[in-house]
């Protein structure tokens, strides 16, 4: 499929959206650049989404301006916007077939019938839809569904692919295999992705830039090693990487007033350190997950090789973060200081 | 701005959509609602012109009426004989035929059947049986013989029976309505909650009494509300089978048939009649009112 | 069955005969009607439980002199109209509700309610005098027009049109259709059953119509089936065989409808829940 997207570099400026009381999107300005896969990544509720649907046109920001190349779109119907969007429920036409399903927006765009039955028929081919094209949706297992609303947005050959969740609702290994089919459709189309998640593993494998959301606003941008390495606060550390970073109380690893981050690999059983205690040791298989108890507030997780010894539920142990990567923040605000 | 724009951006289209049903809604009902109160207390001259008040207390002349309060009393006694008689041939034929036997299809459909008839058509069906000198039943001497009032002064014309005969007439012309609601009731009865009562050894009555009747009350109270409103507002029986007659009893003028009907006292008089309908409006509330709050209690709509 | 306690074959027939029996009950008005409308006018009486002669005449002559030729299409002219925009408007008004966004929403669909909780019988006295002062007495719009809008069909379809997730919608947005096309190519398509259904249940409904029609109609051309039977049996109460066969006339195409669109009639009736 030969595919040129125009330029699409997209940029948000102070874009605010305000449902009643409640600031769903809040002073956000970001700046993706064409051809990019930028991941909007957060809990529920911390307007991502709500900030996808500003850019794809569903919803119109109570404040401040959307371009899309160098178009301000904010008065622009979302067909005009050149950007086409996967939603998490696929959205798909129940009483369309397969290939009505996805012929369906060049169809509204007065694309002829041979036309729209190649570019359909190339689409379906891109995912492997092809023995599927007669079928209805509701006939399609989720996974294939999945690929019916992939198909549909490709067919139009937008500059922007919004996609809201896309994965959810596949099982764990159909969502790792179509992690890696997003990636290559990326590399094959070359157009711009804007693609939202809850799920920092998608966030860290598929996109080549991360938006970490929460409450309304961006608590960071930046590649997914940037993300990961640096973390701009307690929030980003804490969501990103599976355990998440341990987070040592002030005073405790360092004699100063703030907090200490250090990433499980890098945090150390010792004789001596920050005293906690064993709550949950998980054998995994491939390690081991040691998780200590600080203090109320304040758990830390260290990985242990599959074969060592490891301390048993409730004993005392000493944890040691590595000098060199360590992350420390501010008490107050939870901000990067270092 | 955009943000204005799209909210207010629909309003011609909502306008386009919802303004025919609007105006044909409000136009002839709910005007002919208010205009009817305001002539329930207006009287009008023979060609329903030249209306003018006459006060308010028309509303409780009426009331008070002889006319009024027999044409109520008419009414509830239609209901009483129709509904509840029309309510348990239903459920009986319905479970009757509710078994997975061979051809019972055929009676289904025989069952159902009376749905097909108007009131107009079951009326003089049953009109050519009562009828005391061409009807059939009035031409059978064995029969008449036995029951005089067949003949003289004929069942229609005897202020005995001439409610009765009308409510059969209503009953009979319900009931592939009731059927067909009931059956559907009782299909979507899941086939565990029989075989369960019965594993714990419930016999025939028990199960229907204790599992059937309680999943099927919502069909109930619902069949229960069409048929009360149906018997409130019937007309058609008593227009083609009685008249509202015998007089002088008036044995079979209903609300309605005070209103509307070509024999009432009141035909040539708008306002009263407009006075009548509206306390027909008031009544039929209170009643659907009472239905849905003393029957509501009692049904189960499953969890 | 499985749950039979007695013997197998005594049950069945004990319920055979009951289904009989009743089956014969309900069936006599209208063998009753049926043999009266085939028998000539001098055999009628003779024995009213035996089909003893046989004519086509009757049924010939109802059709013609009796003119229920003319009364059913009279019937079958209303009952379409009355349907078809039935349909439109309680489409428009229920996608309106459901998909559109517009001020005072709640307030115009506390009106639609209301009109709900209006019987027929309390409105007519007024819409009389309203459609003699349009000049409407004795014409198809007088019969028609006021059933045109019900917010029963609105409430039915807005049910339905609720159902339809909001995704699909903004897909819809995405791939380019306005209100029109989503209307025409999706809401449309996807609530056709209950359409059916609703679009039954009010031919019915206009079909059976026997107190508004005898309201404004005077002139024995604009007489429906219902109001046309009324008049042929208070001038040929003389004529029983020929009243039957006219009854016989206008039963039999809502009974060939009720057969054709069976999936669509218990959908109907249980949908008319809602009207109460």
């Amino acid at each position: 499929m030969q595919y040129d997207a125009s330029v699409a570099s997209i940029r948000l400026v102070g874009v605010s959206k305000h449902f009643g009381d409640v600031k769903a999107v809040d002073n956000v300005s970001l700046d993706i650049a064409d051809r990019d896969f930028m991941i909007l990544l957060g809990p529920s509720g911390c307007g991502k989404s709500t900030l996808l649907r500003t850019i794809a046109g569903l919803e119109d920001p109570t404040a401040g301006e959307v371009w899309i190349g160098d178009k301000m779109v904010n008065d622009v119907e979302p067909k005009d916007r050149d950007v086409s969007m996967v939603f998490q429920s696929y959205a798909l036409y129940p009483h369309k077939s397969v290939q009505a399903n996805i012929e369906f927006p060049l169809k509204v765009r007065g694309v002829d019938k041979a036309e729209r039955a190649e570019a359909a028929k190339q689409a379906a081919e891109v995912l492997g839809l092809t023995p599927y094209l007669e079928r209805r949706p509701g006939a399609l297992s989720g996974g294939q569904r999945q690929r019916v609303a992939l198909a549909r947005a490709i067919v139009r050959q937008p500059a922007v692919f919004c996609m809201d969740e896309p994965l959810s609702n596949l099982d764990a290994k159909l969502r790792a295999e179509t992690r890696a089919e997003l990636v290559a459709l990326h590399h094959r189309l070359d157009a711009t992705f804007v693609y939202v998640t809850h799920d920092q593993v998608e966030a860290m494998t598929m996109g080549n830039r991360i938006a970490v959301m929460r409450d309304g606003i961006i608590e960071q941008v930046g590649t997914p090693k940037d993300v990961y390495d640096k973390p701009a606060s307690v929030f980003v550390a804490e969501f990103i990487g599976t355990p998440p970073m341990n987070i040592f109380p002030a005073g405790s690893v360092e004699a100063a007033d703030h907090l200490v981050g250090a990433r499980p690999e890098h945090t150390h059983l010792a004789t001596t350190g920050v005293a906690a205690t064993v709550a949950l040791v998980e054998h995994l298989g491939h390690e081991i997950q040691v998780v200590c108890t600080i203090d109320s507030e304040h758990r830390a997780t260290v990985r242990l090789p599959t074969g060592t010894e490891v301390p048993s539920n409730g004993s005392p142990v000493f944890l040691t973060a590595d000098e060199n990567h360590r992350h420390r923040f501010n008490v107050e605000t939870g901000l990067r200081i270092s | 701005m955009a943000i204005k724009s799209r909210r207010l951006r629909e309003i011609p289209l909502a306008f386009a959509m919802l303004g025919p049903s609007l105006l044909v809604l409000l136009t002839f009902v709910l005007y002919p609602l208010g205009k009817a109160v305001w002539l329930g207390q207006q009287t009008c001259d023979v060609q329903g012109k030249n209306c003018k008040s006459v006060g308010w207390g028309q509303y409780t002349n009426v009331i008070k009426s002889d006319q009024f309060q027999h044409a109520l009393w008419v009414t509830v006694k239609f209901a009483m004989i129709t509904v509840p008689i029309g309510l348990v041939l239903g459920v009986g034929l319905a479970v009757l035929a509710d078994k997975q036997l061979r051809g019972m299809r055929f009676f289904r459909t025989i069952f159902s059947s009376t749905i097909a008839t108007s009131v107009a058509v079951a009326s003089l069906m049953w009109l050519f049986l009562l009828q005391p000198s061409v009807g059939v039943l009035a031409n059978l001497s064995w029969l008449h013989n036995i029951f005089p009032v067949i003949k003289e002064p004929g069942l229609l014309n005897d202020s005995g029976t001439a409610l009765w005969s009308v409510g059969i007439s209503s009953i009979w012309a319900n009931l592939g309505f009731t059927f067909i609601l009931v059956t559907a009731g009782l299909q979507s009865v899941p086939k565990e909650m029989h075989e369960s009562a019965y594993v714990d050894g419930a016999g025939g009555w028990m199960r229907f009494t204790n599992v059937t009747l309680p999943l099927i009350s919502p069909t109930l109270l619902f069949t229960t509300v069409v048929l009360t409103s149906r018997a409130f507002q019937a007309y058609g029986e008593m227009d083609l089978l009685t008249n509202g007659g015998p007089i002088p009893q008036d044995s079979t003028t209903t609300v309605t048939y005070l209103i509307y009907g070509s024999s009432s006292i009141i035909k040539n008089n708008d306002g009263l009649q407009a006075a009548v309908a509206v306390l027909l409006f008031v009544i039929l509330l209170a009643l659907s009112a009472l239905q849905f709050r003393g029957f509501g209690k009692r049904v189960h709509y499953g969890s | 069955m499985a749950l039979d306690t007695a013997p197998k074959g005594w049950r069945s027939f004990a319920r055979y005969s009951m289904l009989t029996i009743v089956a014969l009950f309900i069936l006599f008005p209208v063998y009753t009607t049926v043999i009266a409308a085939l028998k000539p006018g001098n055999k009628v009486l003779d024995n009213p439980l035996l089909p003893n002669a046989f004519t086509l005449d009757v049924l010939k002559n109802a059709w013609t002199e009796g003119r229920l030729g003319r009364y059913l299409m009279n019937t079958t002219v209303v009952a379409l109209i009355i349907t078809s925009v039935q349909l439109v408007t309680s489409i428009a008004s229920a996608y309106a509700f459901s998909f559109l966004k517009f001020p005072l929403k709640r307030l115009v669909f506390g009106i639609f309610l209301s009109t709900l909780l209006v019987p027929l019988e309390v409105t007519l006295v007024i819409n009389r005098r309203t459609i003699d002062s349009l000049g409407w007495l004795n014409s198809f719009q007088g019969l028609t027009v006021p059933f045109i809008a019900t917010a029963f069909g609105t409430f039915l379809l807005r049910q339905v049109f609720m159902q339809i997730p909001p995704d699909l919608r903004e897909a819809a947005q995405m791939d380019g259709l306005g209100h029109w096309g989503f209307m025409k190519e999706v809401a449309i398509p996807l609530v056709r059953p209950t359409l059916g259904a609703l679009g039954l249940f009010s031919f019915l409904a206009s079909w059976n119509q026997y107190l508004w029609p005898s309201l404004i109609t005077t002139e024995d051309d604009m007489n429906t089936v219902q109001t046309g039977l009324r008049h042929l049996a208070s001038s040929d109460l003389d004529k029983p065989n020929l009243i039957m066969a006219g009854t016989i006339i206008a039963a039999v195409p809502i009974l060939i409808v009720l057969v054709v669109f069976q999936k669509q009639l218990v959908r109907g009736l249980t949908a008319g829940a809602v009207k109460g």
